[in-house]
């Protein structure tokens, strides 16, 4: 039997533990399709690199999401069901938008994809995660919405809606023993997603590790550091010179940026190719990627409680300015109490459940 | 695609034999989307039509209370394809709310950053998402016949694009591989970093505020966009011949293709891109500021401007309910009595509606959808109900139509004629200058909706080499603060009018002591996805996807749809839009409709 001869560029090269990859993708969370979007920006990679294969060692990718498919309505849903099958091993299941808590929705549902085809029945958000989570091989969530419930997880919401660890559980494995990946973001900056995706398809190919993640699932390398860290203003902050209104290009952080507590390398990154963001570029950081955002950051346009006492004691101690920020850092790192999947609404908003208890009374 | 076989006693040319299709969810779009059809092939057309999504968020509801300047920032969330048409339009309310005027500088800024999401977003969705219809994959796979017809037409502007034939641009419009789909991902980027460095972030903004910007306007700033702008101009010089190759082809190889998505000529337009010269935010002046948006307000009717006044625009505005989940709001609190001019506001306008979400079972003959039914009442209609079911056709067409019939756009770069828009490219690295002309079409069809959509992509390029002139100005004299300050007040009303990509977009609050009492926006796709009102009058998708004609060659068994989905997809849906309105379906509990089990109706 003759041994195959390998020509002498390739003998470093490991083929991938796993030939093809195919990527799920909820879009029908409470979102706004807006990381799907985000991600079309990302240059590094872009969705296109992925995709045709132009970066070394990753298996074929096989991407189905519905605002890129090719396919339309159940041509598109079979993917889906091929998935809860195991028909398509191994994929990787990406949620995005927040979770409805279906246990408010009585006789409707506030979330669906697709029809049961032995009901007729939409099938709900919800059901669709439980019956492909335990199939994935790693589930991402993509956006605040879907990592820690987001924008529409608001006080006063009516739909009781939550982030995807919420709803699976904290302590969620896969059955390939990852934890829920959360990449935050309102929208996700585009090449922090498409970068998560690219290690995780190396951790399925066998050429990386178990990919480093923090208390809130997020990647360390991506959200190690706060948005201050890596502002290009910081220099104004430090010389206790601070912008009196919008537009001008000093240190924000008196007009509502809460940049010294917020987990975010956007300043640093840039939204794309290097260009835009937030306080680098005259915006306030309004906390959007954490799992406090929105509520605890509201009033946006207000200064942060904690920032009257900083910015004035900056000229004082840097060791005592970081351990204050830890405890507000550790605030903003939790969610509101109301985010949860028990069959009760807490958010604040009671108007219609109080309104259907006094038609049964 | 599902399939029921159902036949109706009532026969048109040949007996009726009425098949189920459904397509759920309808993909390249954004947001959730479901058509459901009576599709009769005997007769090769589309019987009946219901749309309708599943998702439900709550905006509205859970906006109350909270401070108005948090606005923007949260409707923004609505939409992740154009959430910043909704930050732009949510600080306009804000300013009017407000009483604050920005200063011009900002307002350039705004607007440069507005029509670079024109230029990224109908890029991306014509030729990443719409141009997927046209590609070669799906054109072989609906009518193999027009591929062969394809292959052998030589394209007439070959010289500006490059495309030697028709079949050549199908193939570039395959996704991934094909060249121009890729060639339009890095287009999209390109326009997106444009967009960038006058709002900060694609696609929530970050440097949007009421009373200006956050955005430093530096030397530098403008020539980072003037560059990309540029390169964009020369990719207009292409597509625009690209695309009228490709449609001229769809009327020439499909005889009565026009007749694929075509309704009555009800669009609707409510103006964008203010000019600060004359844009103070106030309510009593709106008529004069709306009318000299550099796109002119509009609402065209059979193909005559009624009205150019956004006053007009704004107390016509009626949401109506008749298949929605809603508890209706009637008898509920009047916010706004008279608007600022003393003119009364009915009860069933935005200012005054009280939101109630009542989920409950899908029934086609009842309720069956989230989505209400905005309207615009016309006293003077006389071909039925007086209350109109304008559709945006997208966006473009409609502020086409508006600003070409108003003719008053005149600044160099663009001229609004009475009858056309006439569009000018200056030279750029590899092309001669070069004039566009988008003359009014004979149909408001799905090719005019999708054409119309490249000519506003060349539009929209145009009006930004004259707002980076009138930035640039204000730098070199010095102007350079970019925000004026502002005081909540504790009682106000506000509202802002602007077209989001794909059309109309309203925004109306209501603030009591300090805190937002009420707000309502309405973004292009409730007025486009709306159904049946309590009149009966069906919404524009349904309208116009009933009644048109099947020119795919497959059957049944294999049936595509193809000729539905362009119809939809002319215009532009974007669920999330229309969502955030309640938009989704109930819990269908009979099957009668269902996709699997349609039973006779």
């Amino acid at each position: 039997m003759a041994t195959e001869v390998v020509p002498y560029g390739r003998v470093t090269q490991r083929p991938p533990a796993v030939k093809e990859v195919h990527i799920v993708w909820i879009t029908a969370g409470l979102g706004c399709d807006g990381d799907t979007i985000s991600i079309t920006a990302a240059t590094q990679p872009s969705v296109e690199d992925v995709v045709m294969g132009a970066i070394p060692g990753l298996p074929k990718v096989h991407l189905h999401n519905p605002v890129l498919a090719y396919e339309v309505g159940d041509d598109f849903m079979k993917y889906f069901y091929q998935a809860e099958q195991g028909l398509i091993d191994p994929f990787v299941l990406v949620v995005e938008g927040s979770i409805p808590n279906e246990h408010l929705s009585g006789e409707g549902y506030w979330a669906a994809q697709g029809n049961d085809p032995m009901t007729g029945q939409p099938i709900p958000t919800t059901e669709w995660i439980d019956r492909l989570a335990p199939k994935a091989t790693a589930v991402i969530a993509i956006g605040t919405c879907a990592t820690y419930g987001g924008i529409h997880a608001m006080a006063g919401n009516p739909t009781g809606c939550m982030g995807l660890a919420d709803y699976l559980g904290w302590d969620w494995r896969s059955k390939a023993g990852l934890p829920i990946v959360n990449v935050p973001g309102c929208p996700v900056q585009p090449d922090n997603f498409m970068e998560t995706v690219l290690y995780l398809l190396y951790q399925l190919a066998g050429l990386a590790p178990m990919i480093p993640l923090d208390a809130q699932l997020r990647p360390t390398w991506l959200f190690g550091k706060t948005v201050h860290e890596g502002c290009d203003r910081a220099g104004y902050y430090e010389q206790g010179d601070f912008a009196e209104e919008y537009g001008s290009p000093k240190c924000i952080v008196k007009l509502g940026c809460w940049g010294p507590v917020v987990n975010c390398n956007v300043p640093k990154r840039g939204w794309m190719a290097g260009i835009g963001g937030c306080p680098n570029v005259g915006g306030i950081c309004i906390g959007c990627t954490m799992p406090g955002f929105p509520d605890k950051f509201m009033p946006f346009m207000d200064e942060p409680p904690g920032a009257k006492l900083s910015s004035a004691a900056v000229g004082l101690y840097g060791r005592m300015i970081r351990s204050l920020r830890a405890i507000t850092n550790t605030t903003v790192n939790k969610e509101p109490k109301w985010r949860h999947n028990r069959p009760e609404l807490t958010t604040g908003y009671q108007q219609i459940y109080l309104q259907e208890k006094e038609r049964a009374s | 695609m599902s399939t029921t076989t159902t036949t109706l006693p009532k026969a048109p040319a040949k007996p009726r034999t009425l098949v189920d299709m459904n397509w759920d969810p309808i993909t390249r779009i954004v947001g959730s989307l479901g058509i459901y059809t009576k599709i009769d092939f005997n007769n090769k057309e589309v019987a009946e039509c219901y749309s309708t999504s599943s998702i439900f968020r709550g905006y509205s509801v859970f906006m109350k209370g909270k401070d108005p300047r948090d606005a923007h920032f949260i409707t923004s969330r609505i939409c992740g394809i154009c959430g910043d048409n909704h930050a732009t339009c949510a600080c306009y309310a804000q300013n009017m709310a407000f009483g604050v005027r920005p200063p011009a500088i900002a307002e350039w800024i705004v607007n440069l950053g507005e029509a670079a999401e024109y230029m990224f977003d109908h890029n991306i969705y014509q030729d990443n998402l719409v141009g997927v219809d046209f590609c070669e994959n799906m054109v072989r796979e609906t009518n193999p016949s027009v591929w062969e017809k394809a292959k052998t037409t030589e394209a007439p502007h070959a010289a500006d694009h490059g495309y030697r034939t028709i079949a050549d641009i199908m193939t570039s419009l395959n996704p991934f591989t094909g060249e121009f789909y890729r060639e339009t991902l890095h287009v999209s980027r390109l326009t997106r970093e444009m967009f960038c460095l006058m709002e900060g972030r694609h696609v929530h903004p970050s440097t949007l505020y009421p009373g200006g910007v956050g955005t430093v306007p530096t030397v530098q700033l403008f020539t980072d966009y003037i560059v990309r702008l540029m390169k964009y101009v020369e990719f207009c010089k292409k597509i625009v011949p690209l695309h009228d190759d490709l449609f001229d082809f769809f009327y020439e190889a499909l005889p009565g293709y026009e007749k694929v998505g075509q309704r009555r000529i009800l669009l609707g337009c409510w103006g964008s891109f203010q000019d600060p010269e004359v844009c103070d935010y106030k309510y009593e002046n709106m008529n004069e500021w709306g009318n000299s948006m550099f796109v002119t307000p509009g609402v065209v009717v059979d193909g005559k401007l009624v009205t150019t006044n956004l006053v007009d625009i704004n107390l016509g505005i009626r949401i109506l309910l008749g298949s929605s989940y809603y508890d209706d709001w009637q008898n509920g609190e009047t916010f706004v009595k008279n608007d600022p001019l003393g003119n009364p506001v009915d009860q069933r306008h935005p200012w005054n509606q009280t939101t109630t979400p009542r989920p409950q079972k899908r029934d086609f003959d009842g309720n069956y959808t989230w989505v209400m039914s905005p309207r615009w009442y016309h006293e003077a209609e006389q071909n039925g109900s007086k209350y109109l079911a304008l559709d945006t056709g997208g966006g473009p067409i409609a502020r086409f139509w508006a600003t070409a019939l108003a003719g008053k756009v005149d600044i160099g770069y663009i001229k609004a004629t009475g009858h056309s828009v006439k569009i000018y490219l200056p030279k750029t690295a590899l092309k001669p200058e070069m004039e566009l002309e988008w003359k009014i079409p004979k149909w408001s069809n799905a090719i005019e909706r999708d054409r119309a959509r490249t000519y506003f992509q060349a539009y929209a390029a145009a009006a930004a080499l004259h707002f980076a002139e009138q930035a640039l100005a204000e730098l070199h004299a010095g102007r350079t603060k970019t925000w004026a300050e502002f005081k909540v007040p504790e009682e106000a009303i506000g509202c802002g009018f602007h077209e989001a990509v794909r059309g109309v977009l309203s925004h109306h609050v209501v603030i009591r002591d300090g805190k937002i009492a009420n707000y309502h926006p309405y973004p292009p796709t409730p007025w486009n996805a709306a159904p049946r009102d309590i009149y009966g009058t069906p919404g524009p998708y349904e309208d116009a996807v009933q009644n048109t004609p099947i020119f795919e060659e497959n059957g049944p068994d294999n049936f595509k749809g193809i000729d539905i989905m362009r119809t939809v997809r002319s215009f532009d849906p974007c669920l999330p839009c229309g969502v955030h309105m309640y938009l989704g379906n109930g819990k269908v509990l009979e099957t009668r409709h269902s996709p699997m089990f349609g039973a006779v109706k």
